[in-house]
């Protein structure tokens, strides 16, 4: 947290500044959804703590936020079980959070590339072809209407029964998730150059792939980018969910529902807190990205 | 595609219709094609349509193939109730489903290229391409999945999921009501309404929309999912858990579309606003909210599906003995592939009306806005 910015910050420079100005507010409110979750915290924990030792108030508060086994986890026993989970065993401990969230990242990423791939592949193929544009487009609308985690187990039992396991059925549901909003996105972009454009590269007489290369891949690339960031974020939901149905035995979802079943509230917490990081930092990962590509492209 | 070369892909297509009646339909002793007449007259009819579509306009010719497709569909149908050729289907019966592929895919990328000046007209043609490439494909699935035999364990045709569909309401009725109406519907109902009041009061008051902003931003890019477990620990098995779930699932994106929404006034309408002396609740009524509407829509639409996921993920971690998702784990653990696949025809036919009904609503109150009038 950027708390330190306001708490050192004389107020003749809040006033001024105009980074003070915009982070003021996030830091405020984020401190204010901190201070409320502990406070709910006690609220829901009391009952635990009530019947067994403590006498004062304030042993009874530091009960709730320690509890073992709460309905509410306070925040920093949330981050110190996410430490110790991140950093007290070695990587290939199925104990270690490094581990599962591996085994979900490698899904999401095989996921996220057949979707991508399949997305534009698609994308250019409507584009380029009335035909599918008109026929097919409402149905890849409809795809997104069917919860595919429905079909998850099924996706997993027909893919077994061919021979297939372990991290490709897995990815096949994070693709399915994620090709949509690639699709979109790149058929918007490969229409967005103007009809005059168009026309003007017709003048020069270019060829449908000088045109497909010069003119309308590069305007889709910035809608590319856009897309990439929603799906991937996607792919990583499909990733978790996939793990679900499926009885894995590691990742993010099997530690989910290990904790679930076992009634581990900090665990299933801690679990969330690296999904929330990994998701995080994927963005990030393609918002680097799309910052290189477009400097190589001759942004400024 | 070439006036010459469509014609020559329709007479192949007549050519391929006629091998029926030369090639074995099966792999096991079986009548030939020639002992059975109606179909063979059926199986000619077909022939003498594709080869006549190679030849005439395109009106007539869209016509004869799609009729010769009918036909030729109805033909091999037929066929594959006969038990000896079922799952040992040659290529006297292949040939002819190839050849009706090729001809609806000419006919479909025939009509996708008439133009027609009727405003009602083109809505037609419009609405009846996807609806017969769509039909096709169920036909493709239905015929592959019959004619190579495949067991219905690992992949029912849509004839034996139809009988299934059909022959279950109850169930159906009692899942769709656990599920959708009281899972889905309440916390729909309720995250949407949070995130919208919420995102009002922000609006009204800055400071509090410019920290919201950034951090439902961010909230609604996480996978939220997962609090799912929790949710079903706090407030049981049974649908109240699945609500919560679709609550916090919901809540975000409507927060940052309508925040968003609400932002897009620009300056001169709320400097009229403000001579005509209009106070926050009346700017806000005739101002900030229809000009949010399209945004608003925009989350209610993200929304559905979003929600529907969510419900259906929350049943995999505890249910009362009912339940979209909780039926497809049981049904698809005991090998009922039917049942499995009824239950996602239920879920998409509800996912699309449900979606359809708030794609209508945006139709009905937002057909001012430019994205309509084109």
């Amino acid at each position: 947290m950027t708390s330190s910015t306001v708490s050192t910050a004389r107020p003749a420079e809040i006033a001024w500044h105009p980074a003070v100005g915009r982070y003021a507010p996030i830091v405020v409110i984020a401190l204010a959804l901190i201070a409320a979750w502990y406070i709910a915290a006690v609220l829901m924990n009391i009952n635990l703590v009530r019947n067994e030792t403590p006498y004062t108030t304030a042993e009874l508060i530091a009960g709730t936020l320690n509890a073992e086994r709460p309905l509410l986890p306070a925040p920093h026993q949330i981050i110190e079980t996410f430490a110790d989970d991140v950093f007290d065993w070695p990587v290939t401990s199925p104990r270690s959070l490094v581990y599962h969230g591996w085994v979900t990242l490698s899904a999401t990423f095989l996921g996220f590339l057949l979707g991508a791939a399949f997305g534009i592949i698609l994308a250019v193929l409507i584009v380029h072809a009335r035909t599918l544009q008109k026929s097919l487009l409402p149905w890849i609308i409809c795809s997104q209407m069917v919860p595919i985690l429905a079909v998850a187990p099924i996706v997993i039992v027909v893919l077994g029964s061919i021979g297939l396991r372990g991290l490709l059925p897995k990815a096949i549901i994070s693709a399915y998730l994620c090709f949509f909003p690639v699709t979109i996105g790149v058929v918007k972009g490969l229409n967005s150059p103007d009809p005059i454009q168009r026309d003007l590269m017709r003048t020069w007489s270019a060829t449908p792939g000088q045109i497909f290369w010069k003119l309308r891949w590069p305007s889709a690339v910035p809608f590319l980018f856009t897309s990439l960031k929603v799906s991937i974020t996607i792919s990583l939901i499909g990733a978790i969910v996939a793990e679900l149905p499926t009885g894995a035995q590691a990742g993010i979802g099997a530690r989910l529902l290990a904790g679930s079943y076992y009634g581990q509230t900090i665990q299933i917490w801690a679990a969330l807190l690296a999904a929330s990081l990994l998701a995080a930092g994927l963005i990030g990962l393609i918002s680097l990205a799309e910052r290189s590509v477009a400097r190589l492209m001759g942004a400024h | 595609m070439p006036a010459n070369w469509r014609r020559l892909a329709l007479l192949a297509a007549a050519i391929g219709m006629l091998a029926a009646a030369v090639l074995p339909l099966s792999s096991e002793p079986t009548a030939g094609l020639l002992s059975r007449q109606a179909l063979l007259a059926a199986t000619l009819l077909t022939a003498a349509l594709y080869a006549g579509a190679a030849f005439v306009a395109a009106p007539l010719s869209i016509a004869a193939s799609f009729g010769g497709v009918a036909l030729s569909c109805a033909v091999t149908l037929a066929l594959l109730r006969d038990a000896t050729i079922a799952g040992y289907a040659a290529w006297g019966f292949w040939l002819p489903v190839l050849a009706t592929w090729g001809a609806a895919w000419l006919g479909v990328a025939r009509l996708a290229a008439v133009k027609p000046h009727d405003k009602t007209a083109s809505r037609i043609v419009d609405l009846a391409i996807p609806l017969l490439f769509g039909a096709f494909i169920f036909y493709l699935w239905e015929v592959t999945v019959r004619g190579f035999g495949v067991p219905t364990v690992l992949f029912p045709a849509p004839s034996v999921i139809a009988i299934r569909f059909f022959a279950s309401p109850a169930v159906l009725w009692q899942d769709f009501v656990q599920t959708f109406v009281l899972g889905m519907l309440t916390g729909y109902v309720i995250g949407c309404g949070a995130g919208f009041l919420v995102a009002v009061l922000a609006h009204r008051y800055t400071f509090l929309g410019r920290g919201l902003l950034p951090i439902g931003n961010f909230v609604s890019a996480l996978p939220i999912v997962g609090i799912a477990p929790i949710m079903v620990m706090w407030f049981g098995f049974d649908w109240p858990s699945k609500a919560a779930v679709v609550v916090v699932i919901t809540f975000f994106p409507m927060l940052v579309n309508t925040l968003a929404g609400l932002n897009t006034a620009g300056h001169i309408e709320r400097d009229l606003m403000r001579s005509y002396g209009a106070g926050h609740r009346q700017t806000l009524q005739k101002l900030y909210l229809p000009a949010a509407m399209p945004f608003i829509f925009n989350a209610l639409k993200i929304n559905s599906t979003l929600a529907f996921i969510g419900a259906i993920v929350a049943e995999f971690f505890g249910t009362p003995t009912q339940g979209i998702g909780f039926r497809i784990s049981i049904e698809a653990g005991r090998m009922a592939l039917d049942m499995v696949w009824a239950e996602i025809a239920l879920a998409a036919i509800a996912g699309m009306a449900f979606y359809g009904f708030v794609a209508l609503a945006e139709r009905a109150t937002t057909f001012w806005h430019p994205s309509y009038r084109t």
